[in-house]
């Protein structure tokens, strides 16, 4: 039964040295030397010769006071500098509220003023930092500080908290209620309909570098090594809380080994390891353990969810309710918005959408790859994939039935609308007409074989980003932006686009990123890093070729003497007659002749600005921008995925075979780094599905298994080569038609697998991850 | 302090080391290599994997002091067609399991140019082992990547093995 392509099939035909556009070709990484040779340094890798290292001590109660701290026996230990705690650490400045001028406010991962205060919000919270001249003594000596505590009762267990959820009011930027019609009514009156409960366990993004912070006092000046994908949050964050201006804060994350949501807030190690480096007078370096990641940064929050959806006996939707309760810590963290693409998918007469949050006395959940969706999307694609068992009508003509013509809850029109598209596409590839809808029907061998489906859709954001671009006379170009190289392929993509839009050759172009010198680049989040770059680096390329022109068109020699920019494209390093063919005597010339006619070593454009009013103000006209922007559209990537799973009927072991998945995310950049992103969601999805689970023991809220022995993630055996392909089609609302790929294709993976395992076995499982003890 | 011959990618190195030092906070913090990766620090992500006299070994898991004379080969002393095969193939994202992910796999070929079985081959009995997806998917599985780049790995894996697809 099984058909798997062994070989993983090439994405896209157009080789990476073929003429023409850079963008869209597979172009090799820039990166790619440096990562495969260990060159390439992280947070922790920065040499200094008195380098100290720090280590976090952990409260072991849930919630209560400090009465007190020996730390005798731990400043004992040779090469031990200080033992840090509340009574003698130096003064923070406490987090201030998140406020909608200022995004950055969003920073802190929690309100918690740690190592200022005596309070312990939550099991794993930092009490006290040892730092010495190795790291062998820190960690000796942080199991000696002994904490005495006077403990307070606790909210740790999420079924018992569900009780107090409260609702979700929603606002501007964050999905509240959601209603149309009386879906209430509707279900209740549909001829066929499923109504069930789904749950979510909490996650941890586990990137594979630990968060890591090195940092380095001179006077008020600090600069800081950091492992992050805010580098601007990071600076403005860590300017507040130590007092000093935000222009005396230098934040460097050149390379980041994954984020994927859990390196967006500014967490207890970055704000520690500045604290002791000030304390000490010496650099410090927090290298966080696995263990202390998970103690002390927020995941994604556990979820229990209610869809509901009623039909007609010719599919149509008359009902879709979703309804979510999520947990949020005391001390911070946001609702779970998992109603997010039921707003948008399927064009239900009535609907009703509802979010509600309870309190826990945990680490702060944050965000995690496609935050709302990816656990939304369980609950929502299982109950169709119910309903299609229910009217016997196979399940990807029961989605494809019911793509909507706007958006069913606000009416909003779709910047795009290809759902059928690549679910037909999909199902090609994949084979699904040969599926025979019973299940238990199909078999390899002891092991029954199921197919499944689910959509996939994710919103990508937009960001301000500021760029420089600098077009030399010898032909080179360079980009700088504080922008993040967490894996995507961020450098490469902005030199393919910059190439192109300058008309020179993608190794003319040098990019230099990560580092708060640089002018000032979106966080690496909400899918919206590169399509705002992108934008950026239009405008700044736009400014040089009108440049390059005005400088052309008043020389007496010049080809171009009276060209207007209409008249002219960018190609062969200069500028050349659109109407001309490129090699035509005099249709134009080349920057280095006009630089070197005009006597300029270079053209350099910067967008945005370096004076703090105007940068505000530029702030707010994108804020304006944006949220108008969304008012007049969806603007979504969508995919449609298909999965094969394997069950051991003895064992209940579940293996995904094969896979398919078909995506519209707009204009393609890079064909090989999109390719693998896509793939990327798709295995950490998978991971979800079948494996993933923060385990919190409810009587403490304390994890239990806070490594990666004992919290499975994918390893290569679990994952299938994963056939991707997509439209490759420009979004007509979207800069350079770009949307975001980070996210969506983690979105719908989780019920592709557990409708493929209902397809397989007739076991429905609605609790995440699909473990084998909930098949047997 | 215990003084130790440290042998790493051809070049002797005498250390004066704490005995608790493990031989990959030796390779980052003493010896400025720091190609290779610190992800858990327990053995159970790969991302440190050096290979000692040819063989894959997680270095978290070893004490530096019971490696002198041992020939220590880490990421910055590997010059193999295979790296070049994963920018290739882009077997890597973020690029913080790469390092373990190439010295793995050299000390994985090895393994299988000796005839070691896996827990997926088939015929123990027969002296060779073909390097299927499955086999090398198996063999590699002590090295994780969060970032989802197995499906480049194991192209760049078999292109480099010689294998035909």
């Amino acid at each position: 039964m099984t058909q798997a392509p062994e070989k993983t099939r090439p994405s896209v035909e157009r080789p990476a040295d073929a003429e023409g556009p850079a963008v869209g070709r597979p172009v090799d990484r820039v990166d790619g030397t440096v990562k495969t040779s260990g060159e390439a340094r992280y947070a922790a890798e920065f040499p200094f010769p008195d380098i100290a290292h720090a280590a976090m001590v952990h409260s072991t109660i849930t919630r209560g006071r400090i009465t007190g701290i020996d730390t005798a026996e731990a400043t004992a230990v040779e090469g031990v500098l200080a033992v840090i705690t509340h009574e003698n650490a130096p003064k923070m400045v406490p987090p201030g509220r998140p406020t909608p001028l200022d995004l950055s406010s969003m920073a802190p991962g929690t309100r918690v003023n740690y190592l200022n205060t005596d309070e312990v919000h939550w099991n794993g919270q930092p009490v006290a930092v040892v730092v010495a001249e190795s790291l062998e003594a820190a960690h000796a000596a942080a199991r000696l500080v002994r904490v005495t505590y006077d403990a307070l009762p606790a909210t740790t267990d999420f079924a018992a908290a569900q009780a107090d959820a409260t609702p979700v009011k929603g606002n501007l930027l964050e999905i509240g209620e959601a209603k149309k019609g009386d879906a209430e009514a509707a279900l209740a009156a549909a001829p066929v309909s499923v109504d069930a409960t789904y749950t979510t366990p909490p996650q941890n993004h586990n990137a594979i570098e630990p968060h890591a912070t090195t940092a380095v006092w001179d006077g008020d000046r600090l600069t800081v090594h950091e492992a992050t994908q805010g580098i601007e949050w990071v600076r403005k964050h860590l300017a507040v809380r130590f007092g000093v201006p935000a222009a005396n804060v230098r934040v460097i994350a050149t390379y980041v080994g994954g984020g994927f949501g859990g390196k967006g807030a500014v967490w207890a190690g970055t704000l520690l390891a500045v604290l002791a480096a000030k304390a000490t007078g010496r650099p410090v370096r927090m290298a966080l353990t696995r263990e202390a990641v998970y103690r002390t940064v927020g995941g994604r929050t556990p979820t229990r969810q209610r869809v509901a959806l009623g039909a007609g006996r010719d599919g149509q939707l008359t009902a879709l309710l979703h309804e979510g309760v999520s947990a949020v810590g005391r001390m911070g963290g946001r609702s779970e918005a998992v109603g997010s693409q039921s707003q948008h998918l399927y064009a239900a007469r009535t609907v009703l959408i509802r979010h509600s949050t309870t309190e826990m006395d945990t680490v702060p959940n944050t965000f995690m790859r496609a935050p709302g969706e990816a656990v939304g999307s369980f609950a929502l694609e299982s109950a169709v994939d119910e309903l299609a068992v229910e009217l016997g009508v196979d399940p990807v003509q029961l989605r494809t039935r019911n793509e909507p013509e706007r958006s069913p809850t606000d009416g909003k029109r779709f910047s795009r609308q290809n759902l059928g598209r690549v679910y037909a596409d999909g199902a090609e590839r994949f084979g699904w007409a040969a599926r025979d809808p019973k299940p238990r029907s199909m078999r390899d061998g002891r092991r029954l074989i199921g197919w499944g489906v689910a959509s996939a859709f994710h919103m990508p954001i937009q960001l301000p980003a500021d760029v420089s671009v600098r077009l030399a006379a010898d032909g080179t170009v360079l980009v700088r932006s504080s922008f993040h190289e967490i894996g995507v392929g961020a450098a490469t993509a902005q030199a393919q686009i910059a190439a192109d839009a300058l008309g020179v050759p993608v190794d003319a172009v040098r990019v230099e990123h990560g580092d708060s010198d640089q002018p000032v680049g979106p966080m690496a989040g909400g899918s919206g890093q590169t399509a705002s770059l992108a934008a950026a680096v239009l405008e700044a390329c736009d400014r040089i070729k009108r440049e390059a022109l005005a400088l052309a068109r008043k020389a007496p020699g010049s080809p171009l003497r009276g060209r207007r920019p209409a008249e002219l494209r960018a190609t062969g390093s200069g500028l050349f007659r659109a109407d001309l063919p490129p090699g035509a005597e005099s249709a134009g010339e080349t920057y280095a002749a006009i630089l070197t006619r005009a006597g300029r070593g270079y053209l350099e454009a910067r967008t945005g600005s370096d004076n703090r009013l105007r940068a505000a103000a530029g702030q707010a006209r994108f804020m304006t921008r944006f949220l108008l922007d969304r008012r007049r559209w969806v603007r979504a990537a969508i995919g449609a995925h298909f999965c094969e799973v394997a069950v051991d009927e003895d064992t209940g072991e579940v293996r995904v075979t094969r896979w398919v998945g078909v995506f519209d995310v707009g204009r393609v950049v890079n064909a090989k780094t999109a390719t693998s992103q896509l793939r990327g969601g798709i295995v950490m999805g998978i991971g979800a599905a079948l494996g993933e689970e923060t385990l919190l023991d409810p009587r403490t809220g304390r994890i239990m298994n806070p490594g990666l022995g004992e919290y499975h993630v994918p390893v290569h055996a679990d994952v299938p080569a994963i056939d991707v392909t997509y439209l490759d089609e420009p979004d007509p609302t979207a800069p350079a038609g770009i949307l975001g790929i980070g996210e969506v294709s983690i979105v719908g993976v989780a019920a592709a697998v557990a409708n493929a395992v209902h397809h397989a076995t007739g076991v429905r499982v609605r609790d995440l991850p699909v473990t084998l003890d909930r098949l047997l | 302090m215990v003084e130790v011959q440290l042998r790493v990618n051809g070049t002797a190195h005498r250390l004066e080391l704490d005995p608790r030092v493990s031989l990959l906070d030796a390779l980052r913090e003493h010896l400025g290599l720091t190609g290779t990766k610190k992800g858990c620090n327990q053995g159970a992500c790969g991302a440190c994997t050096v290979l000692v006299d040819g063989e894959r070994i997680t270095a978290c898991l070893a004490l530096a002091v019971q490696y002198g004379g041992r020939e220590i080969t880490t990421i910055e002393g590997v010059a193999h067609p295979l790296q070049q095969a994963f920018v290739r193939t882009d077997g890597f994202q973020c690029g913080y399991c790469t390092s373990g992910q190439i010295c793995s796999a050299l000390g994985m070929l090895a393994e299988v140019e000796a005839g070691a079985p896996s827990a997926v081959t088939e015929h123990l009995a027969e002296p060779a082992v073909a390097l299927t997806d499955a086999e090398i998917r198996e063999r590699m599985s002590g090295n994780l990547c969060r970032c989802g780049a197995y499906n480049g790995i194991t192209d760049a894996i078999r292109e480099t093995a010689g294998v035909p697809s």
